[in-house]
């Protein structure tokens, strides 16, 4: 109905007009206004001649169709789906898989859902005689025609120059989207304490104050209130009958929104990864402890809304600083093992720069639980050092066997464990983990 | 997607015309489209098939690809699927040149689908129509049942490669060659070969023809009879009793299970058999495809060369081709191509043909020179590799045709790796150039899943499953899952009787490591695994 339309019937209204004009004054109204105007290109009528109707080009749509996608489900309507499997009683099914692209220029992580179907089939790693692999061109029996380095991405790593902002940011980007489905899916546990807002460096410019007059964006409910405080001083407005084409509007009633300096407030993190990269790290237990971390990593970003710093350190004997993920993760070294210099070296950067001041500190240590401080001497004195200003320490031991390693021991010895649990877990596992006891570890690590 | 359009479409059917002269079987009318990487990306979960039915694991693959595209973006060529008429699918971005290239390589592989003998259950199927009927089934069963279909065809997908694609191929066959051998031929063809003492393939030869000598001594009139029932005397009655033999339908396990299952012959539950039955349908049509595929790529790479190279329209863009082509079939150091493999066994078989090598005469000579200067120009290349394209799976290309002369032509080398601790890297080397070597390699290369069959004999309450062993164990990580499955579809408990390694004894001094096997069943009731040793 035409608003102007109404406006006037009311108008009328008020003057007084008979049933009878009301009658037609409203069948006006309510016409909706159209003239059945022809349209300016007549319809194609469906007939022989008609090309859109045409025997071929119908029978080849109607053979595609439905499209493959009509019916994709997003990760989360997966998710969901997997979830209530547990309900009908069957093991969920899909886990978090993570492609990971390794370049010059550091790496891209691409978070996808991964799943198996599992059938009866011969064991792949089953072989009683290796057969190799097909091979074309020349070589004797028994040469050596190359090699292949292990890692073959380890002068690759991400020191360089030109590590775009823009890459880093898409890391960041997946490792939050990992972080809100481990948070979502696995339950872990929402970090209660957010706490420490404190006000930073940083500043932004919001449309937070208000100005009278002029200003970039009018704000309207404001306006409405001044203009209505104004009529009512003047008694032109009746509140049984508002007219509000009758107000009177000043300029100084219009209110707006202008643009102005706002100081940020947030609780940053920073997470420190500590990594045992000594000779007896190989293979599965580095991939359990980098895993971890990267999933440790993703979902402390997601709970502190991306402003999580991350520092990686990685110890044998001494301890050094690695520059990203990507180092961390690929180094190895054939040396022996001091926990105790990677607790030093992160109290020493805590100290440096004076970070327990500013931040939420989160430590986590991975290693195989072997020291050679047995006695746990030095570490364990750095390691109460650390409790005093970190949020939370956890640490993963992966074990080669079933006993107790001396990282455990000296951990117990220390009472540590027992005396603030709040503030130091440990969570030890075999080198058989899978996905879902790493996730478990999380929570055990993460948990209130 | 869209049809290709009117010009390329005729560049096509010349295509088609120049294949049909040299000899190639089309098939009349197919359908060209052009789709954007996208749609492939969406299409391969669905093995291509547009109109396959709709299943989470599709999507959660769709989603996989799109993540990996972004990371290693790449442009397939094309895809061919078998159905009638043929489709297949081209990029958007091809110059014409390669086109045509791309273009005998598809008329190449519609050959094969129509003329290769495995595929002979699919000849007269339009698939997609088949499977678009299938997923409107499945999607009107999923508006009332929900989730359930989804569990049903995750469970029946666990066992759909156990489907019985050789029963369903030989079937055919079987209603022809159902009539009974006369007693002479059940005799030399049936009995002889059962008979308990022969052993040893020598031993087998000699009282063979020690028996065909008194058939011709007798005439295989009585008094052979007579001689067979001295040595034999329940022969009699066991021909009797093969004369009386019906000869009965094997069933897969999908098959028994949705025959004999309580659970799903309930009136409330009887939907799941139409799912089952759609699920296994579809792996019993895929199953010719991965069974040919060296042969199918190797077919299709031989005539896109040697079709591109005779025609007349593009020519300046010899060098273009080349370079496309020596990727396509190029051998790689290490590792393999089925396109590159398959075109140079169809080459080398052509070869074998014309020269007149694929012959007894050929294969008995010993004589290194005379071997190798054997010519006798038979001119029969051509058909020779006509007749193999129809008549064998990769399997027997491969044990047929891979000999030390293909090896040895082709230096081919079966390599392997070690580990250099120091200079933590793996080293190649060749290990082999012996023919066994390389075509052992091969075969460890095929599909092969395990004989898995149903032993209606057991006396157990259940689903009794006998694996028949090849000396290679299950992966145990799948059977809990699986048998988890088959316990929903059964409705009861499941038995599979399977080998595992028992212990393993280390290595002595260049020895293989000894293994020694135990049998073991594994049960799944009310969704617990256990296993017990046998």
């Amino acid at each position: 109905m035409d608003k102007e339309a109404k406006r006037l019937y009311r108008r009328f209204l008020k003057r007084g007009i008979s049933a009878d004009q009301k009658k037609k004054m409203l069948s006006e109204i309510n016409t909706g206004g159209d003239h059945n105007f022809l349209p300016e290109t007549p319809k194609p009528v469906p007939g022989l001649y008609d090309r859109t109707y045409s025997d071929q080009s119908r029978l080849l749509e109607l053979y595609l169709e439905p499209k493959p996608t009509l019916l994709l489900q997003t990760i989360d309507d997966l998710l969901a789906k997997d979830k209530q499997r547990e309900k009908d009683g069957f093991p969920q099914k899909i886990r978090i898989g993570r492609l990971v692209k390794p370049g010059k220029n550091g790496q891209r992580v691409i978070v996808v859902p991964a799943t198996t179907e599992e059938k009866f089939i011969h064991d792949p790693d089953f072989r009683e005689d290796e057969t190799g692999a097909g091979g074309q061109g020349k070589g004797k029996e028994g040469e050596v025609i190359g090699e292949q380095p292990i890692d073959q991405s380890e002068e690759g790593s991400g020191a360089g120059p030109g590590q775009g902002e823009g890459e880093n940011h898409e890391i960041e980007q997946s490792a939050y989207e990992l972080g809100r489905i481990l948070t979502e899916k696995f339950s872990l546990p929402n970090l209660q304490e957010k706490s420490k807002k404190r006000p930073s460096t940083r500043i932004k410019y919001d449309l937070t104050d208000r100005h009278k007059g002029f200003g970039q964006f009018l704000d309207k409910k404001a306006s409405l209130r001044e203009i209505v405080k104004t009529n009512i001083a003047l008694n032109s407005i009746d509140p049984d009958d508002i007219d509000t084409e009758e107000l009177l509007v000043s300029p100084k009633d219009m209110v707006y929104r202008i643009l102005s300096r706002e100081k940020v407030f947030e609780s940053p993190a920073i997470v420190f990864f500590v990594r045992d990269y000594s000779g007896s790290m190989v293979g599965k237990t580095t991939q359990l402890v980098a895993s971890q971390h990267v999933m440790i990593y993703s979902f402390l970003l997601y709970q502190y809304e991306h402003l999580v710093e991350s520092r990686f350190i990685l110890h044998d004997t001494t301890a050094k600083e690695v520059p990203d993920f990507f180092t961390y993760y690929n180094s190895k070294v054939a040396g022996g093992t001091q926990v105790a210099s990677g607790y030093k070296l992160v109290n020493e950067i805590v100290q440096k720069e004076n970070l327990a001041a500013e931040y939420n500190i989160y430590i986590f240590h991975g290693t195989d639980g072997d020291d050679w401080d047995a006695e746990g001497r030095e570490a364990v004195p750095e390691l109460k050092k650390m409790i005093g200003y970190a949020n939370r320490v956890g640490i993963t031991v992966v074990k080669h066997g079933d006993s107790e390693t001396e990282v455990e021991k000296y951990l117990k010895k220390s009472r540590l464990l027992i005396e603030q649990p709040k503030l130091i877990r440990l969570d030890a596992m075999t080198v058989d983990a899978d996905e879902p006891r790493l996730i478990s570890g999380i929570q055990k690590l993460i948990s209130e | 997607m869209q049809l290709i359009d009117q010009r390329t479409k005729k560049i096509m059917e010349e295509c088609k015309e120049r294949a049909v002269d040299a000899g190639l079987d089309v098939g009349g009318e197919t359908l060209e489209y052009i789709v954007t990487n996208r749609d492939l990306l969406e299409l391969s979960p669905k093995v291509m098939i547009p109109t396959l039915y709709d299943y989470w694991v599709h999507d959660i693959e769709v989603i996989q690809g799109r993540g990996k595209y972004e990371l290693y973006p790449s442009n397939p060529y094309e895809t061919v699927i078998n159905t009638r008429p043929a489709i297949s699918f081209y990029n958007d971005n091809n110059p014409d040149w390669l086109n045509v290239m791309i273009f005998y390589h598809v008329l190449g592989h519609e050959d094969f689908f129509r003329k290769n003998t495995y595929f002979r259950n699919t000849w007269d199927i339009d698939f997609c129509g088949e499977a678009l009927s299938d997923k409107r089934l499945i999607t009107k069963l999923r508006g009332e049942h929900g989730r359930w279909v989804d569990y049903v065809i995750e469970f029946t997908r666990g066992v759909d490669n156990l489907v019985g694609y050789w029963d369903e191929l030989s079937r055919n066959d079987r209603q022809e060659a159902s009539k009974k051998l006369n007693k002479v031929d059940f005799f030399f063809d049936i009995f002889l070969q059962s008979v308990a003492e022969f052993k040893n393939d020598n031993l087998r030869q000699q009282i063979y023809l020690k028996w065909i000598e008194e058939y011709n001594r007798t005439g295989g009139k009585d008094a052979f009879f007579d001689a067979i029932n001295n040595t034999w005397p329940e022969f009699t009655a066991k021909y009797n009793n093969y004369l009386k033999e019906v000869p009965r339908q094997k069933l897969d396990p999908i098959q028994y299970i949705m025959k004999n299952s309580r659970f799903l012959n309930e009136d409330k539950n009887s939907w799941m058999k139409m799912v089952m039955e759609v699920v296994r349908k579809t792996s019993i049509f895929f199953q010719p495809q991965i069974r040919t595929k060296i042969m199918n790529e190797g077919w299709a790479s031989y005539w896109h060369e040697k079709l591109f190279l005779t025609d007349d329209r593009i020519k300046g863009h010899e060098v273009d081709f080349a370079r496309v082509n020596a990727g396509v079939t190029a051998m790689p150091r290490v590792g393999l191509n089925p396109y590159a493999l398959g075109l140079r066994l169809f080459q080398w078989i052509e070869e074998l043909g014309d020269t007149n090598k694929y012959s007894w005469k050929y294969k008995s000579l010993s004589n290194a020179i005379e071997r190798k200067n054997f010519n006798e120009g038979a001119s029969r290349g051509q058909e020779l590799i006509s007749t193999i394209r129809e008549n064998l799976s990769d399997f027997t290309f491969l044990s047929t045709f891979v000999d030390q002369d293909f090896v040895t032509r082709n230096d081919l080398f079966v390599a392997d790796r070690y580990l250099d601790e120091d200079r933590r890297a793996w080293v190649w080397y060749v290990k082999s150039r012996k023919a066994e070597d390389y075509r052992q390699m091969l075969f460890d290369s095929l599909y092969h899943p395990p004989q898995i069959t149903v032993n209606e004999a057991s006396e157990v309450d259940g689903l009794y499953l006998m694996h028949h062993f090849e000396e290679k164990p299950l992966l145990k990580d799948f059977i809990h899952n699986t048998m988890l499955g088959m316990e929903y579809l059964w409705g009861g408990p499941v038995f599979l009787e399977t080998t595992e390694v028992a212990s393993v004894a280390p290595s002595e001094k260049g020895n293989k490591p000894k293994v020694t096997w135990q049998r073991v069943v594994y049960t799944m009731m009310n969704k617990k695994l256990q296993k017990r040793t046998l």
